[in-house]
Protein backbone atom coordinates (compact mmCIF):
# COMPACT_ATOMS: atom_id res chain seq x y z
CA UNK A 1 0.00 0.00 0.00
CA UNK A 2 0.60 3.46 -0.77
CA UNK A 3 -1.43 5.68 0.92
CA UNK A 4 -0.78 9.82 1.40
CA UNK A 5 -3.29 11.64 3.65
CA UNK A 6 -2.63 15.83 3.87
CA UNK A 7 -3.89 18.36 5.82
CA UNK A 8 -4.06 20.85 3.16
CA UNK A 9 -7.21 22.68 2.25
CA UNK A 10 -6.58 25.09 -0.13
CA UNK A 11 -9.43 26.19 -2.33
CA UNK A 12 -8.79 26.00 -5.85
CA UNK A 13 -5.66 23.51 -4.97
CA UNK A 14 -7.19 20.50 -3.34
CA UNK A 15 -8.08 17.78 -3.73
CA UNK A 16 -7.76 18.44 -6.96
CA UNK A 17 -6.14 21.48 -8.93
CA UNK A 18 -8.79 23.54 -10.47
CA UNK A 19 -7.30 26.99 -10.72
CA UNK A 20 -8.53 27.72 -14.12
CA UNK A 21 -12.40 27.48 -14.75
CA UNK A 22 -14.62 28.00 -18.29
CA UNK A 23 -12.71 31.12 -18.89
CA UNK A 24 -9.26 29.71 -20.03
CA UNK A 25 -11.08 26.75 -22.37
CA UNK A 26 -13.47 29.44 -24.02
CA UNK A 27 -10.43 31.85 -24.22
CA UNK A 28 -8.08 28.94 -25.65
CA UNK A 29 -11.09 28.62 -28.27
CA UNK A 30 -11.80 32.31 -29.64
CA UNK A 31 -7.83 32.53 -29.91
CA UNK A 32 -7.20 29.34 -31.75
CA UNK A 33 -10.74 30.02 -33.50
CA UNK A 34 -9.16 34.22 -34.43
CA UNK A 35 -5.79 32.15 -35.50
CA UNK A 36 -7.30 30.24 -38.13
CA UNK A 37 -9.84 33.30 -39.59
CA UNK A 38 -6.31 35.24 -39.76
CA UNK A 39 -4.26 32.37 -41.80
CA UNK A 40 -7.36 32.13 -44.04
CA UNK A 41 -7.53 36.28 -44.29
CA UNK A 42 -4.07 36.49 -44.48
CA UNK A 43 -3.51 33.60 -47.46
CA UNK A 44 -6.02 35.23 -49.44
CA UNK A 45 -4.98 38.43 -48.72
CA UNK A 46 -1.04 36.94 -50.19
CA UNK A 47 -2.88 35.17 -53.21
CA UNK A 48 -6.36 36.60 -54.38
CA UNK A 49 -5.71 40.30 -54.33
CA UNK A 50 -9.43 41.61 -54.74
CA UNK A 51 -10.97 39.66 -57.11
CA UNK A 52 -12.51 37.28 -54.73
CA UNK A 53 -14.11 39.82 -52.72
CA UNK A 54 -17.54 37.95 -53.41
CA UNK A 55 -16.66 35.08 -51.03
CA UNK A 56 -17.43 35.78 -47.27
CA UNK A 57 -13.66 36.00 -46.51
CA UNK A 58 -14.13 40.10 -45.74
CA UNK A 59 -16.07 39.09 -42.55
CA UNK A 60 -13.05 37.17 -41.34
CA UNK A 61 -11.27 40.06 -40.03
CA UNK A 62 -14.20 41.93 -38.59
CA UNK A 63 -15.29 38.75 -36.87
CA UNK A 64 -11.50 37.93 -35.66
CA UNK A 65 -11.67 40.75 -34.19
CA UNK A 66 -14.67 41.21 -32.28
CA UNK A 67 -14.11 37.22 -31.28
CA UNK A 68 -10.42 38.13 -29.83
CA UNK A 69 -12.15 41.26 -27.64
CA UNK A 70 -14.42 38.14 -26.20
CA UNK A 71 -11.46 35.55 -25.64
CA UNK A 72 -9.46 38.51 -23.98
CA UNK A 73 -12.29 39.42 -21.66
CA UNK A 74 -13.06 35.60 -20.82
CA UNK A 75 -8.92 35.73 -19.81
CA UNK A 76 -9.19 39.17 -18.34
CA UNK A 77 -12.28 37.39 -15.63
CA UNK A 78 -9.82 34.75 -15.21
CA UNK A 79 -7.70 36.92 -13.29
CA UNK A 80 -7.82 37.06 -9.45
CA UNK A 81 -6.28 40.76 -9.54
CA UNK A 82 -7.80 42.41 -12.02
CA UNK A 83 -6.47 46.42 -11.52
CA UNK A 84 -2.78 45.27 -11.70
CA UNK A 85 -3.48 43.55 -15.21
CA UNK A 86 -1.15 46.56 -16.69
CA UNK A 87 1.44 44.84 -15.54
CA UNK A 88 1.77 42.45 -18.35
CA UNK A 89 2.89 45.16 -20.44
CA UNK A 90 5.76 46.58 -18.04
CA UNK A 91 7.84 43.82 -19.02
CA UNK A 92 8.78 41.00 -21.14
CA UNK A 93 9.45 37.29 -19.70
CA UNK A 94 11.00 35.36 -22.44
CA UNK A 95 10.71 32.37 -20.31
CA UNK A 96 6.78 32.82 -19.94
CA UNK A 97 4.63 31.46 -22.49
CA UNK A 98 1.73 34.09 -21.01
CA UNK A 99 4.13 37.17 -21.22
CA UNK A 100 4.81 36.06 -25.32
CA UNK A 101 1.02 35.54 -25.73
CA UNK A 102 -0.15 38.94 -23.63
CA UNK A 103 2.27 40.96 -26.29
CA UNK A 104 1.46 38.64 -29.70
CA UNK A 105 -2.52 39.59 -28.76
CA UNK A 106 -1.33 43.02 -28.32
CA UNK A 107 0.19 42.57 -31.98
CA UNK A 108 -2.46 40.63 -33.95
CA UNK A 109 -5.20 43.21 -33.49
CA UNK A 110 -3.18 46.23 -35.75
CA UNK A 111 -3.06 43.17 -38.64
CA UNK A 112 -6.60 42.28 -38.15
CA UNK A 113 -8.01 45.69 -38.43
CA UNK A 114 -5.95 46.42 -41.30
CA UNK A 115 -7.70 43.16 -43.13
CA UNK A 116 -10.84 44.09 -42.29
CA UNK A 117 -10.65 47.94 -43.45
CA UNK A 118 -8.89 46.03 -47.19
CA UNK A 119 -12.08 44.72 -47.55
CA UNK A 120 -15.35 46.60 -46.02
CA UNK A 121 -18.25 44.75 -46.21
CA UNK A 122 -20.45 46.16 -49.22
CA UNK A 123 -23.44 47.02 -46.72
CA UNK A 124 -23.83 47.67 -43.17
CA UNK A 125 -27.39 48.31 -41.61
CA UNK A 126 -26.42 51.53 -39.58
CA UNK A 127 -23.10 53.75 -39.86
CA UNK A 128 -22.82 54.35 -43.39
CA UNK A 129 -20.85 57.05 -42.48
CA UNK A 130 -18.21 55.56 -41.27
CA UNK A 131 -18.41 52.24 -44.33
CA UNK A 132 -17.93 55.45 -46.89
CA UNK A 133 -14.46 56.56 -44.95
CA UNK A 134 -13.56 52.73 -43.80
CA UNK A 135 -13.84 52.48 -48.07
CA UNK A 136 -11.67 55.51 -48.61
CA UNK A 137 -9.36 53.99 -46.08
CA UNK A 138 -9.76 50.83 -48.23
CA UNK A 139 -8.69 52.57 -51.59
CA UNK A 140 -5.60 54.05 -50.21
CA UNK A 141 -4.88 50.66 -48.81
CA UNK A 142 -5.00 49.02 -52.42
CA UNK A 143 -2.91 51.82 -54.25
CA UNK A 144 0.09 50.82 -52.31
CA UNK A 145 0.28 47.06 -52.99
CA UNK A 146 3.42 46.57 -50.87
CA UNK A 147 1.54 47.46 -47.72
CA UNK A 148 -1.16 45.06 -48.28
CA UNK A 149 1.52 42.27 -48.97
CA UNK A 150 2.81 43.47 -45.05
CA UNK A 151 -0.78 42.85 -43.92
CA UNK A 152 -1.22 39.59 -45.94
CA UNK A 153 2.33 38.39 -44.24
CA UNK A 154 0.82 39.79 -40.58
CA UNK A 155 -2.19 38.47 -40.62
CA UNK A 156 -0.91 34.79 -41.98
CA UNK A 157 2.29 35.51 -39.33
CA UNK A 158 0.00 36.61 -36.45
CA UNK A 159 -2.48 33.75 -37.04
CA UNK A 160 0.40 30.65 -36.86
CA UNK A 161 1.91 32.29 -33.86
CA UNK A 162 -1.25 33.02 -32.16
CA UNK A 163 -2.50 29.40 -33.13
CA UNK A 164 0.41 28.10 -31.50
CA UNK A 165 0.98 29.83 -28.76
CA UNK A 166 -2.30 28.77 -27.30
CA UNK A 167 -1.24 25.33 -27.50
CA UNK A 168 2.05 26.20 -26.06
CA UNK A 169 0.95 28.35 -23.01
CA UNK A 170 -0.10 25.00 -21.66
CA UNK A 171 2.64 22.31 -23.45
CA UNK A 172 4.76 24.91 -21.08
CA UNK A 173 3.59 23.41 -18.08
CA UNK A 174 5.99 20.71 -17.29
CA UNK A 175 4.24 19.96 -13.63
CA UNK A 176 0.85 18.94 -15.70
CA UNK A 177 2.05 15.86 -17.62
CA UNK A 178 -1.22 15.80 -20.00
CA UNK A 179 0.20 19.06 -21.14
CA UNK A 180 3.57 18.17 -21.69
CA UNK A 181 3.79 17.62 -25.17
CA UNK A 182 5.22 20.24 -28.12
CA UNK A 183 2.78 18.64 -30.27
CA UNK A 184 0.08 20.55 -28.35
CA UNK A 185 1.07 24.08 -30.67
CA UNK A 186 0.32 22.51 -34.10
CA UNK A 187 -2.41 20.66 -32.54
CA UNK A 188 -4.09 23.71 -31.24
CA UNK A 189 -3.56 25.72 -34.33
CA UNK A 190 -4.90 23.13 -36.84
CA UNK A 191 -7.90 22.78 -34.78
CA UNK A 192 -8.08 26.75 -34.87
CA UNK A 193 -8.07 26.33 -38.68
CA UNK A 194 -10.84 23.49 -38.89
CA UNK A 195 -12.84 25.55 -36.25
CA UNK A 196 -12.12 28.98 -38.69
CA UNK A 197 -13.14 27.13 -41.40
CA UNK A 198 -16.10 25.86 -40.23
CA UNK A 199 -17.59 29.08 -38.76
CA UNK A 200 -16.35 30.68 -42.80
CA UNK A 201 -18.29 27.80 -43.90
CA UNK A 202 -21.83 28.72 -41.50
CA UNK A 203 -21.32 32.33 -41.96
CA UNK A 204 -21.31 31.90 -45.81
CA UNK A 205 -24.66 29.87 -45.53
CA UNK A 206 -26.03 32.72 -43.54
CA UNK A 207 -25.14 35.41 -45.89
CA UNK A 208 -25.52 33.58 -49.00
CA UNK A 209 -22.60 35.30 -50.52
CA UNK A 210 -20.89 32.24 -50.80
CA UNK A 211 -20.11 29.78 -53.40
CA UNK A 212 -22.85 27.58 -52.24
CA UNK A 213 -20.45 24.58 -52.46
CA UNK A 214 -21.39 21.79 -50.34
CA UNK A 215 -19.50 21.22 -47.09
CA UNK A 216 -16.67 23.55 -48.30
CA UNK A 217 -16.00 26.55 -46.26
CA UNK A 218 -16.04 29.62 -48.52
CA UNK A 219 -13.17 30.97 -46.82
CA UNK A 220 -10.86 28.86 -49.06
CA UNK A 221 -12.65 29.96 -52.29
CA UNK A 222 -9.88 32.57 -52.13
CA UNK A 223 -7.34 30.52 -51.14
CA UNK A 224 -8.06 28.00 -54.54
CA UNK A 225 -9.02 31.30 -56.75
CA UNK A 226 -6.94 29.86 -59.58
CA UNK A 227 -8.46 26.67 -60.03
CA UNK A 228 -12.02 26.57 -62.05
CA UNK A 229 -15.41 26.24 -59.87
CA UNK A 230 -15.93 22.66 -60.72
CA UNK A 231 -12.48 21.42 -59.71
CA UNK A 232 -12.14 23.89 -56.82
CA UNK A 233 -14.96 22.41 -55.14
CA UNK A 234 -13.09 19.13 -54.90
CA UNK A 235 -10.24 21.17 -53.59
CA UNK A 236 -11.57 23.12 -51.35
CA UNK A 237 -13.42 19.81 -49.88
CA UNK A 238 -10.03 18.20 -49.52
CA UNK A 239 -8.32 21.02 -47.87
CA UNK A 240 -11.46 21.77 -45.46
CA UNK A 241 -11.12 17.90 -44.61
CA UNK A 242 -7.34 17.74 -44.35
CA UNK A 243 -7.55 20.47 -41.24
CA UNK A 244 -9.44 17.73 -39.70
CA UNK A 245 -7.24 14.90 -40.76
CA UNK A 246 -4.06 16.35 -39.55
CA UNK A 247 -5.82 17.38 -36.51
CA UNK A 248 -6.63 13.19 -35.89
CA UNK A 249 -3.29 12.92 -36.31
CA UNK A 250 -1.93 15.21 -33.98
CA UNK A 251 -4.21 13.80 -31.58
CA UNK A 252 -3.05 10.35 -32.31
CA UNK A 253 0.86 11.39 -31.62
CA UNK A 254 0.12 13.34 -28.30
CA UNK A 255 -1.29 9.97 -26.99
CA UNK A 256 1.37 8.06 -28.58
CA UNK A 257 4.20 10.11 -26.86
CA UNK A 258 2.73 10.43 -23.50
CA UNK A 259 1.96 6.22 -23.76
CA UNK A 260 5.56 5.87 -24.65
CA UNK A 261 6.89 8.13 -21.67
CA UNK A 262 7.22 8.10 -18.10
CA UNK A 263 4.51 6.42 -15.73
CA UNK A 264 3.05 9.59 -14.93
CA UNK A 265 2.56 10.60 -18.09
CA UNK A 266 0.68 7.37 -18.68
CA UNK A 267 -1.00 7.82 -16.02
CA UNK A 268 -2.03 11.53 -17.30
CA UNK A 269 -3.28 9.55 -20.48
CA UNK A 270 -5.21 7.13 -18.63
CA UNK A 271 -7.28 10.28 -17.96
CA UNK A 272 -8.84 9.72 -21.23
CA UNK A 273 -8.33 6.09 -22.03
CA UNK A 274 -10.69 4.72 -19.33
CA UNK A 275 -10.81 7.23 -16.70
CA UNK A 276 -13.46 10.03 -16.18
CA UNK A 277 -12.84 12.43 -19.34
CA UNK A 278 -12.79 9.00 -21.58
CA UNK A 279 -16.74 9.59 -22.42
CA UNK A 280 -16.58 13.21 -23.56
CA UNK A 281 -13.21 13.09 -25.54
CA UNK A 282 -13.85 10.04 -27.38
CA UNK A 283 -17.57 10.65 -28.08
CA UNK A 284 -17.41 14.65 -28.77
CA UNK A 285 -14.33 15.34 -29.89
CA UNK A 286 -13.05 12.46 -31.63
CA UNK A 287 -16.40 11.05 -32.90
CA UNK A 288 -18.32 14.18 -33.18
CA UNK A 289 -16.00 16.65 -33.94
CA UNK A 290 -13.60 15.10 -36.37
CA UNK A 291 -14.85 11.73 -37.85
CA UNK A 292 -18.96 12.03 -38.29
CA UNK A 293 -18.16 15.54 -39.72
CA UNK A 294 -15.40 14.23 -42.14
CA UNK A 295 -17.96 11.26 -43.03
CA UNK A 296 -20.96 13.60 -43.36
CA UNK A 297 -18.07 15.56 -46.27
CA UNK A 298 -17.47 12.84 -47.82
CA UNK A 299 -20.99 11.94 -47.84
CA UNK A 300 -21.84 15.71 -49.14
CA UNK A 301 -19.68 15.92 -51.24
CA UNK A 302 -20.18 12.42 -53.68
CA UNK A 303 -23.81 13.66 -53.86
CA UNK A 304 -25.37 10.71 -51.19
CA UNK A 305 -26.91 13.59 -48.63
CA UNK A 306 -28.00 17.54 -49.04
CA UNK A 307 -25.27 19.81 -48.15
CA UNK A 308 -25.87 21.24 -44.79
CA UNK A 309 -24.35 23.24 -41.53
CA UNK A 310 -24.61 20.33 -39.37
CA UNK A 311 -21.10 19.34 -40.17
CA UNK A 312 -19.30 22.68 -39.18
CA UNK A 313 -21.88 22.77 -36.25
CA UNK A 314 -19.93 19.81 -34.99
CA UNK A 315 -16.29 20.85 -35.87
CA UNK A 316 -16.90 23.77 -33.63
CA UNK A 317 -18.25 22.13 -30.64
CA UNK A 318 -15.95 19.59 -31.25
CA UNK A 319 -13.12 22.28 -31.05
CA UNK A 320 -14.56 23.53 -27.63
CA UNK A 321 -14.50 20.44 -26.01
CA UNK A 322 -11.06 19.43 -27.13
CA UNK A 323 -10.41 22.74 -25.03
CA UNK A 324 -12.88 22.22 -22.25
CA UNK A 325 -11.61 18.38 -21.97
CA UNK A 326 -7.55 19.87 -22.25
CA UNK A 327 -7.77 22.03 -19.87
CA UNK A 328 -9.86 20.49 -16.57
CA UNK A 329 -8.31 17.21 -17.57
CA UNK A 330 -4.57 18.65 -17.86
CA UNK A 331 -5.05 20.32 -14.14
CA UNK A 332 -6.32 16.97 -12.79
CA UNK A 333 -2.65 15.41 -13.85
CA UNK A 334 0.16 15.36 -11.48
CA UNK A 335 3.66 14.32 -11.11
CA UNK A 336 2.32 12.54 -7.42
CA UNK B 1 25.98 32.67 -3.18
CA UNK B 2 23.62 31.48 -0.20
CA UNK B 3 21.08 28.62 -0.69
CA UNK B 4 18.87 28.76 2.08
CA UNK B 5 16.99 25.05 3.01
CA UNK B 6 15.32 23.56 5.06
CA UNK B 7 15.83 20.14 6.26
CA UNK B 8 13.09 18.04 8.55
CA UNK B 9 13.81 15.00 10.27
CA UNK B 10 10.66 12.39 9.74
CA UNK B 11 12.19 10.11 12.48
CA UNK B 12 11.27 12.79 14.94
CA UNK B 13 8.21 14.53 13.22
CA UNK B 14 4.87 13.87 15.33
CA UNK B 15 2.72 15.91 13.07
CA UNK B 16 1.41 17.98 15.81
CA UNK B 17 0.88 20.94 13.13
CA UNK B 18 2.05 23.11 15.68
CA UNK B 19 4.44 24.58 12.67
CA UNK B 20 1.55 25.38 10.38
CA UNK B 21 -0.13 26.87 13.48
CA UNK B 22 2.94 29.33 13.87
CA UNK B 23 3.46 30.13 10.19
CA UNK B 24 -0.63 30.81 10.10
CA UNK B 25 -0.19 33.13 13.19
CA UNK B 26 3.03 34.68 11.80
CA UNK B 27 2.10 35.05 8.06
CA UNK B 28 -1.33 36.27 8.65
CA UNK B 29 -2.71 33.35 6.57
CA UNK B 30 -5.77 34.10 5.79
CA UNK B 31 -9.02 30.84 7.01
CA UNK B 32 -8.85 28.24 5.24
CA UNK B 33 -5.58 28.57 3.52
CA UNK B 34 -1.97 27.36 5.05
CA UNK B 35 1.43 27.79 3.51
CA UNK B 36 2.34 24.39 5.32
CA UNK B 37 0.88 21.41 5.97
CA UNK B 38 1.59 18.10 7.53
CA UNK B 39 1.75 15.20 4.84
CA UNK B 40 1.48 11.39 6.28
CA UNK B 41 2.47 8.72 3.92
CA UNK B 42 2.07 5.37 4.50
CA UNK B 43 4.14 2.59 2.49
CA UNK B 44 4.24 -0.69 2.52
CA UNK B 45 2.30 -4.19 3.90
CA UNK B 46 2.03 -4.95 7.33
CA UNK B 47 4.60 -6.18 9.34
CA UNK B 48 6.81 -3.59 7.82
CA UNK B 49 4.72 -0.76 6.83
CA UNK B 50 6.46 2.23 7.32
CA UNK B 51 4.78 5.65 8.12
CA UNK B 52 6.07 8.82 7.39
CA UNK B 53 5.06 12.23 8.78
CA UNK B 54 6.08 15.22 6.84
CA UNK B 55 6.07 18.71 7.64
CA UNK B 56 5.82 20.52 3.25
CA UNK B 57 5.57 23.49 1.72
CA UNK B 58 6.64 25.60 -0.95
CA UNK B 59 10.38 23.81 -1.70
CA UNK B 60 12.11 26.90 -3.06
CA UNK B 61 13.36 24.95 -5.55
CA UNK B 62 16.62 25.58 -7.15
CA UNK B 63 15.03 25.90 -10.81
CA UNK B 64 11.55 26.88 -10.49
CA UNK B 65 9.36 26.45 -13.19
CA UNK B 66 6.75 29.09 -11.14
CA UNK B 67 9.62 31.69 -11.24
CA UNK B 68 9.93 31.24 -15.23
CA UNK B 69 6.61 30.94 -16.60
CA UNK B 70 5.58 34.22 -14.61
CA UNK B 71 4.34 36.66 -17.14
CA UNK B 72 4.97 39.68 -14.74
CA UNK B 73 8.04 39.17 -12.94
CA UNK B 74 6.10 39.05 -9.81
CA UNK B 75 7.34 35.37 -8.84
CA UNK B 76 10.90 36.06 -8.37
CA UNK B 77 14.28 34.47 -6.54
CA UNK B 78 15.31 36.68 -3.65
CA UNK B 79 19.06 36.88 -3.07
CA UNK B 80 20.85 36.28 -0.85
CA UNK B 81 19.44 33.26 0.04
CA UNK B 82 17.71 32.02 -3.34
CA UNK B 83 14.24 31.97 -1.70
CA UNK B 84 11.61 32.00 -4.03
CA UNK B 85 8.85 34.71 -3.58
CA UNK B 86 6.09 36.56 -5.16
CA UNK B 87 6.34 40.22 -5.40
CA UNK B 88 2.35 41.30 -4.33
CA UNK B 89 2.36 45.03 -6.21
CA UNK B 90 3.12 42.86 -9.34
CA UNK B 91 1.08 39.56 -9.04
CA UNK B 92 -2.41 39.88 -11.21
CA UNK B 93 -2.98 36.30 -10.02
CA UNK B 94 -3.24 34.81 -13.78
CA UNK B 95 -2.34 31.42 -11.91
CA UNK B 96 0.42 30.06 -14.23
CA UNK B 97 2.71 29.94 -11.43
CA UNK B 98 -0.01 27.70 -9.31
CA UNK B 99 -0.09 25.30 -12.65
CA UNK B 100 3.85 25.20 -13.37
CA UNK B 101 4.38 23.88 -9.47
CA UNK B 102 4.25 20.22 -9.30
CA UNK B 103 4.02 20.26 -5.26
CA UNK B 104 0.65 22.34 -5.48
CA UNK B 105 2.50 24.87 -2.97
CA UNK B 106 0.67 27.87 -4.20
CA UNK B 107 -2.72 28.89 -3.72
CA UNK B 108 -4.75 32.50 -4.42
CA UNK B 109 -5.02 34.86 -1.53
CA UNK B 110 -8.42 36.21 -0.76
CA UNK B 111 -7.26 39.86 -1.73
CA UNK B 112 -5.71 38.28 -5.21
CA UNK B 113 -2.29 37.79 -5.58
CA UNK B 114 -0.74 34.77 -5.25
CA UNK B 115 0.64 33.00 -1.99
CA UNK B 116 2.99 30.62 -0.61
CA UNK B 117 5.79 30.12 2.12
CA UNK B 118 8.33 32.99 2.24
CA UNK B 119 10.60 30.99 4.51
CA UNK B 120 10.52 33.53 6.64
CA UNK B 121 12.51 36.01 5.15
CA UNK B 122 11.27 38.51 6.86
CA UNK B 123 12.30 36.83 10.25
CA UNK B 124 15.62 34.88 8.72
CA UNK B 125 16.69 38.38 7.54
CA UNK B 126 16.87 39.88 11.00
CA UNK B 127 18.64 36.37 11.84
CA UNK B 128 15.60 34.70 13.41
CA UNK B 129 14.61 31.29 11.72
CA UNK B 130 11.41 30.99 10.37
CA UNK B 131 7.96 30.80 12.28
CA UNK B 132 7.63 27.09 11.63
CA UNK B 133 10.98 25.75 12.91
CA UNK B 134 11.03 28.00 15.74
CA UNK B 135 8.31 26.39 17.19
CA UNK B 136 8.76 22.64 16.60
CA UNK B 137 8.80 21.14 20.13
CA UNK B 138 10.63 17.81 18.61
CA UNK B 139 13.50 20.15 17.15
CA UNK B 140 13.09 18.08 13.87
CA UNK B 141 13.30 21.08 11.79
CA UNK B 142 16.73 22.57 10.42
CA UNK B 143 17.58 25.48 8.78
CA UNK B 144 20.27 27.29 6.95
CA UNK B 145 22.76 27.58 3.72
CA UNK B 146 23.17 24.76 1.70
CA UNK B 147 26.23 26.20 0.31
CA UNK B 148 27.83 26.66 3.20
CA UNK B 149 29.26 23.40 4.14
CA UNK B 150 29.78 24.11 7.92
CA UNK B 151 26.38 24.49 8.14
CA UNK B 152 24.11 22.76 10.11
CA UNK B 153 21.66 21.55 7.09
CA UNK B 154 24.61 20.50 5.23
CA UNK B 155 25.87 18.30 7.61
CA UNK B 156 22.89 16.74 8.39
CA UNK B 157 22.61 15.42 4.46
CA UNK B 158 26.54 14.43 4.49
CA UNK B 159 25.40 12.27 7.51
CA UNK B 160 22.14 10.89 7.55
CA UNK B 161 19.86 9.30 4.75
CA UNK B 162 17.28 11.59 3.28
CA UNK B 163 15.23 12.04 -0.02
CA UNK B 164 13.26 15.50 -1.29
CA UNK B 165 9.57 15.57 -3.00
CA UNK B 166 9.35 14.46 -6.72
CA UNK B 167 12.85 14.35 -7.65
CA UNK B 168 11.52 13.23 -11.03
CA UNK B 169 10.07 16.86 -11.36
CA UNK B 170 13.91 18.02 -11.64
CA UNK B 171 13.03 21.39 -9.43
CA UNK B 172 15.88 20.99 -7.14
CA UNK B 173 13.30 21.42 -4.34
CA UNK B 174 15.24 22.69 -0.87
CA UNK B 175 12.95 21.14 1.58
CA UNK B 176 14.56 17.94 2.61
CA UNK B 177 13.52 14.97 4.68
CA UNK B 178 15.68 12.80 6.67
CA UNK B 179 15.03 9.37 7.25
S1 LIG C 1 7.72 24.23 -4.65
FE1 LIG C 1 6.45 25.02 -6.28
S2 LIG C 1 6.11 27.16 -5.72
FE2 LIG C 1 7.84 26.46 -4.50
S3 LIG C 1 9.66 27.02 -5.74
FE3 LIG C 1 9.14 24.89 -6.24
S4 LIG C 1 7.84 25.07 -8.06
FE4 LIG C 1 7.89 27.10 -7.10
S1 LIG D 1 -0.34 34.46 -10.53
FE1 LIG D 1 1.05 36.18 -10.06
S2 LIG D 1 2.98 35.25 -9.42
FE2 LIG D 1 1.76 33.67 -10.41
S3 LIG D 1 2.44 33.66 -12.56
FE3 LIG D 1 0.66 35.01 -12.48
S4 LIG D 1 1.50 37.05 -12.10
FE4 LIG D 1 3.14 35.59 -11.62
Amino acid sequence: MDEITSTRHNPGIDPVLHAWGWEIPVYLFLGGLVAGLMVLAGYHILKAGRQQEKVSYPYAPMLGVILLSLGMNALFLDLANKPLVWRLYLTFQPASPMSWGSWILLLVYPALIGAAILHPPERVPFGQRLLALVRSWSEWLHQRPRLVQVLGLANLGGGIALGIYTGILLGAFGARPLWNSAVLGPLFLFSGLSTAAALMHLLAMVSRSGTGAPFADVALAGVFRLMDPAHCKHVMVRADASFLTIELAIIALWLLGLLTATGVHQQAAALLLGGPWTAPFWGLVILAGILVPLLLQFLELAGRIRHSAVPAVLVLIGGFVLRWILVEAGQASRWS
Amino acid sequence: MARLAMVIDTTLCVGCADCVVACKTENDVPEGFCRDWITEQVAGAFPSARLEIRSERCNHCDHPPCVGCCPTGASHVHQPGAVVLVDKQKCIGCKACIASCPYDARFVHPQGHVDKCTFCVHRVEHGQLPACVSVCPTRCMHFGDLDDPESGVARLLRSRRHHELLPAAGTGPRVIYLT
